[in-house]
C-alpha cells in the first residue's frame, strides 16, 4: 500500500472558495431571496433600564402591508428564558447567579436595544415604517453603568430578583500566593484597565426560515458559526425534533466570535413566526443595530500584582477582577475564564491567585469576540514583567526568558480549569527560539544602540515593543467528517462546522488531497448544512482547523484504504501493490496500469449482485475527533512606533510577528489569519471603544464615530513561523485564528512608553485603549 | 410634488433594466431586491464601509446613499461585470486569488469595484498610493497587506499586458 506523502499539506494553495467570492456568487444569507418571504424589524428599547406599562399596536396594524404584530404576550412557550449556552464551571466555591433573555421583553428592559416587539411585513421598508409607531410606555428606571460603581451599596439592581449585581465569583488558585509574596525581594503592585470593543464582522448578523407545510419541516439560513448548535437550540426552544429542522450557513462575512449560538432573540423569533405564519421569513440585521443587539467584549479592571526574587524569577503573581459582563450572562464565564487563565502567559508561575468577579449592568450582552478574554489576561501579565525589569533594572527580554517554561517542561501543568472545562495544561511549546528569532528579525541590539539613540538625538520619539503570549486553542467537544468519493471522482468532504473566512474550503482539500491522490481543486468542502452533516459544534475558539481537520484527516485515510482495496481487486494485485495517483488507483510497478476513482465509486454501488455482508457500499467513511483537551499555540510580537508628541499620533513603522501554531497546513492562510487579528488588535489597542453615557446610551454607535482601522492605520507585517507540532492531535496542528488580536495593545503599551520615555516621567501605560487624547491626558497630568 | 413611484431604467452589466420603484428605495437595495444583483454588498447602510461601492458611469459610488430614482439613465457596473467575457476571473480578481486579498469575501466586492476605478486613474501605483486608494472601504478581516500586494501585483500585469 502505498504512502501517503504530503504534497499539498503544508503548502501555500490558492482558494477553492475564491472564484465565487470574486464575482459576486457566493451565497450570504442577505442574498436568500424566497417566494412568499415576508421581513422583519424590531422595535427596541431607546432606555438602558425601564419598566415597560404596555404596548400599543394599534396603529401600525392599520399601516399597509403588515402582516403581523408580535409582542411578548403572543410567544407562549418561546416566551420563557432562554437556557444556557456555556454552563458554568466546576470550579470549587464558584458563585453563578444565571440571567437569561426572554426573546421579547414583557415587563422589563436591562439594555438599550433589547427586543420589545417584531413587525412582519411585506417589505422591510413597510415593517420599519410600522416600527415607527408603535407606542411602548417605558417607565425609565435608574441604571448601573460603571463597572465599579455597579458592586457598590447603592447601586441600582440590574435583575430585581437579586440582591446584588454580582453575576459570578469565581477564586482559581494554585500554590500559595501570601507565602511566596512575603519571601519575595520586590512585589509590584498595579491597577490595568482594559476595554475590548466590538467584532463588526462587515456583514451583519441575519437569518431567514422558512416553514414548508408539505414536508412539515423547518429551513432556516443562518449567518452563524455553529449551524448544529442553532438546529440544538431552535429544537428546544420550539418543542420540535433536531432532525425537522435544516440549519444551513451559507458563506458567512466574518464572525470573530460573536456569530456562535447566543439565543439570541431574533434567531429564535424568526424561525417561530415563520412557522407560526406558515411562509418564509427573512431579517438581516442592520449596522445600527449591530451596535445594540449583537454580543459585544468590554472592560476588565485588574488589580495584580507579582512577587519576584533579586533575579527577577517569579514566585507568584495575585489578580483581583472585575468583568463587566453585560445585562445576561448566556456564555456563562468563558470569557473571563480565559482571563483568568491568560495571566499566566508563558511563565512558570509556581504561586497564582486569582478572584474574578462577574458584574450584571445595563448594558448590551457580552460574549467572547476574537481573543474572548484572553488579551486582558495578556495584558496584565505582561505589563507586569515590563514594570518588574524596570525594577529590577532588567532587560525586557531577559526578564522573560528567565521565567519562560521551559522546553522539556510540557506537557505543563497550570493547575486551573480551563474554558473547556479541563484542567489548563499546555501540550507543547519552545518559546526561546521564537524570542531569538523576534530578537533577530527586528534587529533589537541595533535597534536600542544605534538607531533609538541616534533618533532621540534627532527629536524623534521611536520606541520598540517586545511581548510574549500564549494562546489556548483547539478544544473540544468533536467534530466530524464524512467523505465520499463521487462518480464524477470528486472528492466530496462534509463537516458539519461554519465557515466565516478561514479558507477550510482549501486547507481541508488540502489535508484530504494528499491521502486520496487528487489535487485540492477536485476536492468539495461541504460546510454548514445540517442535513449535510448531523453532528458538530462550530468555528470558535481557534479549532477549526485542529478539530475539523483532524476528522477529516482520519475520514481521509479511512477512504483512502476503502479505495486501495477496491482498487486491487479491480485490477487483480495486493493492496501492496497500489496506490492513489492522478485520481486514480494505480498499480505501482507500472502506473499505467489504474482505475479511476470514479469507477471505483460506481463499482462500489453496485445495481446487482450484492455488496459484501460487512461491508458498506460506496468509498465512504464518517469519522469523529474530539481532543481529550485543547493545544496552546505561542509567539511573540514585536513593534516600532513613532509618536508625534504633538498631537499623540501613533504611527507603526515596522510589525514582526514570530507565531508557532504547530504543524501549518497552509502558510498563506495563517499569515492571512494572523495579519487579520494583529488589524483587529490594533482597533482595540488605539482606536476602538465603546462610548456609554451615564444612561447607557451608546455615544458612537455608527461606522463613523466608532473607528475600525483602515489601510491607513494597519501596517506591513513581517511574519514568521515556527512549528512545534501539538500533541493532543495526528496533524500536529494548533489553532491560530484569534491569535494575532492577543498580545497587541500589550505590545503597543511597551512601544508608546519606551517612546515618549515615559516610566522616566513617572508615567505607565497600564489602561487600554489607548487614544492620542488618552495620551495626551496622561502626559499632561 | 413626490410622486409615489417612478420608472427607473439603467443599464446595469451592459443589460438595460425597467423596474417601476418607490422613491425611497436605495440604488444597493434596487441592485439587490430588483435585480437580483446580490454580489453588491451592504455593511453599514451609512456610507463607510465601501462594501456597496459599484461604478456608475465609470465612477466609484456608495450604492446605499444613493436612491434608485437618481440612478435613471445611469450606466452600472457591478461585482457580476467585472469577469472578462468568457466568464474568467480578469486581472484583479485573479491578483486578488493569488495574493490571498480576502478571507470571509464580504467586503471583496467593494474593493474591487473602487480598484477598478482607481487603476483606470492611476494604472502605476506605489504602495502608498494603493494604502490611501483603498482607505475609504473597510475590511475586517484581512488587514489590508495581502490587498495592497494583490492591487500591486494585477497593476504591474495589467501594464505587462498592454
Ligand atoms: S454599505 Fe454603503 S458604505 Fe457601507
Ligand atoms: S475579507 Fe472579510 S471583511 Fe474583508
Amino acid at each position: 500500500m502505498g504512502k501517503k506523502t504530503n504534497r499539498y499539506f503544508g503548502t501555500r494553495q490558492r482558494r477553492n472558495e475564491d472564484p465565487a467570492l470574486l464575482t459576486g456568487r457566493g451565497l450570504f444569507v442577505a442574498d436568500v431571496h424566497l417566494s412568499n418571504m415576508r421581513h422583519a424589524a424590531f422595535v427596541r428599547s431607546p432606555f438602558a433600564s425601564a419598566k415597560i406599562n404596555g404596548i400599543d399596536t394599534s396603529a401600525a396594524k392599520k399601516l399597509p402591508g403588515i402582516v403581523a404584530i408580535i409582542t411578548a404576550e403572543d410567544l407562549g412557550e418561546l416566551g420563557r428564558p432562554t437556557p444556557l449556552v456555556v454552563p458554568p464551571p466546576p470550579i470549587e466555591g464558584l458563585e453563578f447567579n444565571q440571567q437569561t433573555q426572554v426573546p421579547l421583553a414583557s415587563k422589563r428592559v436591562r439594555y438599550v436595544g433589547e427586543p420589545v416587539a417584531m413587525v412582519i411585513a411585506e417589505t422591510r421598508y413597510l415593517a420599519e415604517d410600522a416600527t415607527d409607531v408603535i407606542e411602548v410606555d417605558f417607565e425609565e428606571l435608574p441604571t448601573a453603568i460603571d463597572l465599579e460603581k455597579s458592586l457598590h451599596d447603592d447601586a441600582f439592581i440590574v435583575h430585581e430578583d437579586m440582591s446584588s449585581n454580582v453575576a459570578a465569583r469565581a477564586r482559581q488558585f494554585k500554590g500559595d500566593y501570601a507565602k511566596a509574596a512575603k519571601a519575595a525581594h520586590t512585589v509590584i503592585k498595579r491597577r490595568f484597565t482594559y476595554e475590548h470593543g466590538m467584532a463588526h464582522p462587515m456583514e451583519t448578523r441575519g437569518i431567514v426560515a422558512q416553514w414548508d407545510d408539505r414536508v412539515n419541516r423547518l429551513f432556516v439560513w443562518a449567518a452563524t458559526q455553529g449551524p448544529s448548535l442553532l438546529r440544538g437550540a431552535l429544537a428546544g426552544m420550539m418543542g420540535m425534533n433536531e432532525g425537522d429542522i435544516r440549519v444551513i450557513a451559507p458563506f458567512v462575512g466574518g464572525g470573530f466570535g460573536v456569530k456562535v449560538l447566543y439565543y439570541y432573540p431574533e434567531e429564535m423569533l424568526i424561525p417561530w413566526v415563520a412557522k407560526r405564519l406558515g411562509c418564509a421569513v427573512k431579517w438581516i440585521e442592520d449596522r445600527g443595530e449591530h451596535f445594540v443587539a449583537t454580543v459585544q467584549e468590554r472592560g476588565q479592571i485588574h488589580d495584580a500584582e507579582i512577587a519576584l526574587d533579586k533575579n527577577g524569577m517569579i514566585l507568584g503573581v495575585k489578580d483581583t477582577f472585575l468583568h463587566d459582563n453585560g445585562a445576561y450572562n448566556p456564555y456563562g464565564l468563558t470569557v473571563p475564564l480565559n482571563s483568568q487563565c491568560s495571566v499566566l502567559g508563558n511563565y512558570v508561575i509556581p504561586n497564582y491567585d486569582s478572584t474574578m468577579t462577574c458584574v450584571y449592568t445595563n448594558k448590551p450582552i457580552v460574549g467572547p469576540f476574537r481573543g474572548a478574554g484572553r488579551q486582558h489576561g495578556i495584558f496584565v501579565i505582561e505589563r507586569l514583567m515590563d514594570i518588574a525589569a524596570r525594577e529590577l533594572g532588567l532587560d525586557r527580554n531577559e526578564i522573560r526568558r528567565r521565567n519562560y517554561i521551559p522546553h522539556d517542561a510540557f506537557p505543563f501543568n497550570n493547575e486551573l480549569i480551563f474554558q473547556d472545562f479541563t484542567v489548563l495544561t499546555y501540550d507543547t511549546g519552545n518559546y526561546e527560539p521564537a524570542l531569538d528569532r523576534m530578537l533577530e528579525v527586528i534587529d533589537y541590539k541595533k535597534f536600542i544602540e544605534d538607531e533609538q539613540p541616534n533618533l532621540k538625538a534627532e527629536g524623534r520619539h521611536v520606541g520598540i515593543g517586545i511581548v510574549s503570549y500564549m494562546e489556548g486553542t483547539g478544544i473540544g467537544p468533536y467534530e466530524g467528517a464524512k467523505i465520499q468519493v463521487q462518480s464524477t471522482g470528486r472528492v466530496r468532504v462534509v463537516t458539519g462546522i461554519g465557515t466565516q473566512g478561514q479558507s477550510h474550503f482549501t486547507s481541508f482539500a488540502q489535508i484530504v488531497a494528499d491521502h486520496m491522490g487528487v489535487t485540492p481543486e477536485e476536492v468539495d468542502i461541504i460546510t454548514g448544512d445540517t442535513d449535510q452533516f448531523y453532528w458538530g459544534a462550530g468555528t470558535f475558539a481557534s479549532r477549526g482547523a485542529v478539530v475539523a481537520g483532524n476528522a477529516i484527516n482520519e475520514a481521509a485515510e479511512a477512504v483512502a484504504k476503502i479505495a486501495l482495496e477496491k482498487g486491487a481487486e479491480h485490477l487483480g494485485c495486493a493492496i501492496n501493490d497500489v496506490a492513489l495517483e492522478d485520481g486514480h488507483v494505480v498499480t505501482i510497478k507500472d502506473t499505467t496500469k489504474r482505475v479511476p476513482l470514479g469507477e471505483l465509486a460506481l463499482l462500489a454501488n453496485p445495481m446487482r449482485g450484492a455488496v459484501k455482508p460487512g461491508t458498506e457500499p460506496g468509498l465512504e467513511a464518517t469519522r469523529f475527533f474530539g481532543p481529550e483537551r485543547g493545544t496552546t499555540a505561542n509567539g511573540v510580537h514585536g513593534v516600532i512606533v513613532e509618536v508625534d508628541p504633538e498631537t499623540m499620533f501613533v504611527n507603526i513603522l515596522k510589525y514582526f510577528i514570530v507565531h508557532d501554531c504547530g504543524v501549518i497546513i497552509n502558510p498563506m492562510v495563517v499569515d492571512g489569519q494572523i495579519h487579520g487579528g494583529v488589524a483587529q488588535g490594533i482597533g482595540n489597542a488605539f482606536y476602538e471603544k465603546i462610548e456609554f453615557s451615564e444612561s447607557g446610551q451608546i455615544q458612537n454607535a455608527t461606522l463613523a464615530d466608532y473607528l475600525l482601522p483602515t489601510s491607513m492605520e494597519v501596517p506591513d507585517m513581517d511574519v514568521e513561523h515556527i512549528e512545534t507540532p501539538s500533541a493532543t492531535n495526528r496533524l500536529g496542528i494548533k489553532g491560530v485564528g484569534e491569535a494575532g488580536a492577543i498580545p497587541v495593545a500589550a505590545a503597543f503599551a511597551q512601544a508608546v512608553e519606551d517612546a515618549l520615555d515615559l516610566p522616566a516621567k513617572g508615567i505607565e501605560l497600564l489602561d487600554i485603549p489607548l487614544s492620542p487624547d488618552a495620551l495626551w491626558i496622561l502626559t499632561q497630568s | 410634488m413626490l410622486k409615489e413611484f417612478y420608472t427607473v431604467t439603467t443599464v446595469v452589466n451592459g443589460q438595460s433594466y425597467k423596474r417601476v420603484i418607490e422613491p425611497r428605495m436605495s440604488l444597493c437595495d434596487f441592485l439587490r431586491d430588483e435585480l437580483d444583483l446580490t454580489g453588491t454588498h451592504v455593511g453599514c447602510e451609512h456610507g463607510v464601509c465601501g462594501a456597496c461601492t459599484i461604478l456608475v458611469d465609470g465612477l466609484p459610488v456608495r450604492s446605499c446613499l444613493m436612491l434608485a430614482p437618481h440612478a435613471d439613465g445611469a450606466d452600472i457596473q457591478t461585482i457580476e461585470g467585472l469577469a472578462n467575457e468568457d466568464g474568467e476571473l480578469n486581472v484583479l480578481q485573479w491578483a486578488f486569488r493569488e495574493k490571498h486579498a480576502l478571507q470571509c469575501g464580504f467586503c471583496t466586492p467593494g474593493f474591487l469595484t473602487t480598484i477598478t476605478a482607481f487603476l483606470a486613474e492611476n494604472p502605476n501605483p506605489d504602495r502608498e498610493e494603493v494604502r490611501e486608494a483603498l482607505s475609504g472601504n473597510t475590511c475586517r478581516c484581512t488587514g489590508y497587506q495581502h490587498i495592497i500586494d494583490a492591487v500591486l501585483l494585477a497593476a504591474e500585469t495589467m501594464r505587462a499586458d498592454k
